[in-house]
């Protein structure tokens, strides 16, 4: 197949749904006939969680389009065919949750932890031994606040129940469950996520982290997560962790929609560290309006595949989008990531900085589509993509799509593959550093333009991270 | 003189790049306090020693060895052969994008030193030593050797050679791209790292720098080994007759 004929199939399919602004994509159904996952089991889930009558509807019809979507034709086919929806296990209710023991956990992940020097109550949390991160008196002292402002900050599944007028609003409309076949598998069987709503004009000063909710459902395998920002407000959200969040599913496909409204801005910041046997396939999009910033800030470390291309669609005139993004793969990974600027609006401006590294025959690849609709005079882009090449057996691809329907725009792309200097390993090596050391200050210092957008915390641990991950005794 | 042990002592060091033999049969011995000067033409294989000794894994050493404190490094990595106490000051130091020179020197010295040097005691060190060079404090947070200036990729191997107090420094060509001032300032952090313990090998196409660095011994660099050794006197003579002068001397017979 030729380099053309993939990117082609990329832009149609990589999950493009205009229809809320007047754009319409030609889908074409193809009929599968139902595997494991049964219109009983989307009404049971529905039940469980006493859902409104809108909500069972709209989980059936997406299960609906689930059923009838092919699979994507493009990008890892040979991983993505051998899911195997027959044996995931679609609804697990955190209190019906089995009780795993810390000794089913395998060795490594703990020697990671160890070496991580993640706390003991934290370590239990990350590894699916209780279901909650035990800090709540830190996170009481943050919910108040938060209450103050007005804001709410609560797991999807609490967000319905307290706030069903406003999701019912805003629910889907970002992705609807039509946009992919995963985000439809999402809409029919989602559970846990996040719900953030920030009132006009606040600002939430500290980053919201999904870890010190609650119900910490967002670790399941289809949450969903919806976050509005109301005109003029501010918050940054933060999911994941470096420490390798292990999971005995093997599918993640979580949907997350975010809305800027006029003049508001939000930053999402995902690490994520799945263990070596997920399939991590998420739709993650945002809407800017009329002077709204949106920043995606991505880490991808681990799972076997990941296939995500944050997106932003920038509506309104003057809105601004950035996704930062940085991929590791090793042995066996496929960071399959990107980013999608959609340019619906006048003077509207997107930045895209992708870093990559690939080790061991790992392989990842950028694909990115930037999409100038006609009007949207004097929008501006800027991609960059650098990936590095740790081996000769390591594996790095760029697939970008142009659609540019305007003449008056700005659009720039730089993509660079390098290999780690001979020369700057001896440089370091001479000065007492080992080869893995020096190997791993290198790359720290490819990421650094990503790190340094973290909260500190985060910084030094995926700095660690890398470390563990070159010491050769990880992956 | 009494029996002491050669900080370095390279024995009929014969070293090759991609096939092709660059060091033919390179002899040196360096002992404590001793300063040597290595002079020779561009080519005739200055650089590809200092590289040698470090252990570039891209000279590869056919012959003869390397003994470094009385230990055969000559088949350790450069990681290995920095702990134990050798340095180079690069020519063409590299530059690291992402990396600050304050990370960086700090995982150095504590990788050399063999132990975490306490924060503290690590900043009074560094402040001082950067003061001795004129370096300012900006210099720290900057990535290494990333859009330096000649003088300021000279100051930061010199500062880093402070630190690390190695037993023996090899500097390659320190003194080239350097402005009057900065010469000056390098050539005393240069004097700043001898002791009665250490040693220095300087390695240079000019004779300039031996005006403010003194050796007591220079050695003339040909064709891929030393042809001629003498006192500091010798660099002035050098200077003064070229070094057509001793190629010349070594031809008695008409053969080159």
């Amino acid at each position: 197949m030729s380099a053309e004929l993939i990117q082609d199939q990329s832009i149609g399919n990589i999950g493009n749904d205009y229809s809320q602004y007047g754009f319409q994509d030609k889908e074409d159904y193809v009929f599968k006939s139902g595997r494991g996952l049964t219109r009983e089991i989307v009404e049971k889930i529905s039940a469980m969680k006493n859902e409104p009558e809108w909500m069972l509807k709209y989980r059936l019809r997406a299960l609906d389009i689930f059923l009838k979507k092919p699979m994507p034709k493009w990008g890892n086919c040979g991983l993505l065919d051998s899911i195997d929806f027959e044996n995931i296990f679609y609804f697990v209710r955190s209190s019906e949750k089995t009780e795993k023991s810390w000794d089913d956990v395998p060795e490594g992940i703990k020697q990671t932890f160890d070496r991580l020097g993640i706390p003991e109550a934290e370590r239990k949390f990350l590894a699916g031994v209780t279901a909650q991160y035990e800090s709540e008196v830190v996170y009481h002292s943050i919910r108040e606040d938060l209450e103050a402002q007005g804001v709410i900050f609560l797991d999807m599944d609490s967000g319905l129940r307290e706030h069903e007028e406003i999701i019912r609003k805003h629910f889907g409309t970002v992705i609807p469950a039509a946009d992919n076949k995963f985000s439809a598998l999402n809409s029919a069987v989602w559970s846990g996520g996040s719900f953030v709503w920030v009132p006009e004009g606040v600002r939430v000063e500290i980053p919201l982290q999904a870890y010190f909710r609650i119900n910490a459902e967002n670790m399941g395998q289809f949450e969903r997560t919806l976050i509005i920002a109301e005109p003029g407000s501010f918050v940054h959200y933060i999911e994941g962790c470096t420490a390798p969040t292990y999971s005995t599913d093997s599918l993640h496909s979580a949907v997350v929609e975010l809305i800027a409204k006029p003049g508001a801005h939000i930053r999402y910041t995902t690490i994520q560290n799945w263990s070596k046997n997920v399939y991590n396939l998420v739709t993650k999009r945002a809407v800017a309006h009329t002077d709204a910033k949106v920043e995606w800030v991505d880490g991808n470390i681990g799972s076997k595949l990941t296939m995500k291309y944050p997106a932003i669609h920038l509506v309104g005139e003057r809105a601004h989008g950035e996704v930062l993004s940085i991929a590791f793969a090793g042995e066996d990974q496929h960071q399959d990531a990107g980013a999608k600027m959609v340019h619906a609006a006048p003077n509207t401006t997107s930045l895209v900085v992708s870093k990559s590294i690939s080790k061991n025959g790992g392989r990842t690849s950028y694909r990115g589509l930037v999409k100038v609709y006609p009007e949207a005079k004097g929008a501006k882009s800027n991609i960059k993509c650098d990936a590095l090449l740790l081996d000769e057996k390591s594996r790095s691809d760029t697939y970008p799509t142009m659609e540019i329907d305007e003449k008056d725009v700005t659009i720039e792309h730089e993509a660079t593959v390098s290999k780690v200097g001979e020369e700057q390993l001896f440089y370091l090596m001479s000065r007492g550093l080992t080869q893995d050391e020096a190997t791993a200050m290198i790359i720290n210092g490819f990421f650094e333009p990503f790190t340094k957008e973290l909260p500190l915390e985060y910084a030094v641990e995926l700095n660690r991270l890398i470390q563990l991950e070159m010491s050769g005794s990880v992956g | 003189m009494t029996a002491k042990q050669p900080i370095l002592s390279v024995q009929n060091l014969h070293a090759k790049v991609e096939d092709k033999e660059i060091l033919k049969g390179v002899n040196l011995e360096i002992f404590p306090g001793e300063v040597h000067a290595i002079m020779g033409r561009n080519g005739s294989g200055k650089s590809t020693l200092s590289y040698t000794l470090m252990g570039h894994p891209r000279y590869v050493v056919t012959e003869g060895k390397i003994l470094f404190k009385g230990i055969d490094i000559t088949e350790m990595t450069p990681d290995e052969r920095a702990r134990t106490g050798l340095a180079l000051a690069f020519q063409y130091p590299v530059a690291i994008p992402g990396v600050s020179v304050s990370n960086f020197v700090r995982a150095s010295v504590n990788a050399v030193r063999g132990k975490d040097v306490p924060i503290k005691e690590f900043r009074a060190e560094l402040k001082e030593q950067m003061k001795k060079l004129g370096v300012a404090n900006e210099f720290l947070g900057r990535y290494i050797n990333d859009g330096f200036s000649g003088g300021e990729k000279k100051r930061l191997e010199i500062l880093q050679l402070a630190l690390l107090k190695p037993a023996l420094a090899v500097l390659d060509e320190t003194d080239s791209g350097l402005d009057i001032d900065a010469l000056k300032t390098v050539s005393e952090g240069i004097n700043n790292l001898s002791n009665p313990e250490t040693a220095i090998l300087l390695i240079t196409h000019y004779q300039r720098i031996l005006n403010y660095v003194e050796p007591q011994f220079v050695h003339v660099f040909q064709d891929g080994r030393i042809v001629k050794s003498g006192g500091g006197d010798l660099s002035k003579e050098l200077e003064a007759r070229g070094y057509d002068w001793v190629s010349q001397e070594l031809t008695p017979s008409g053969v080159s």
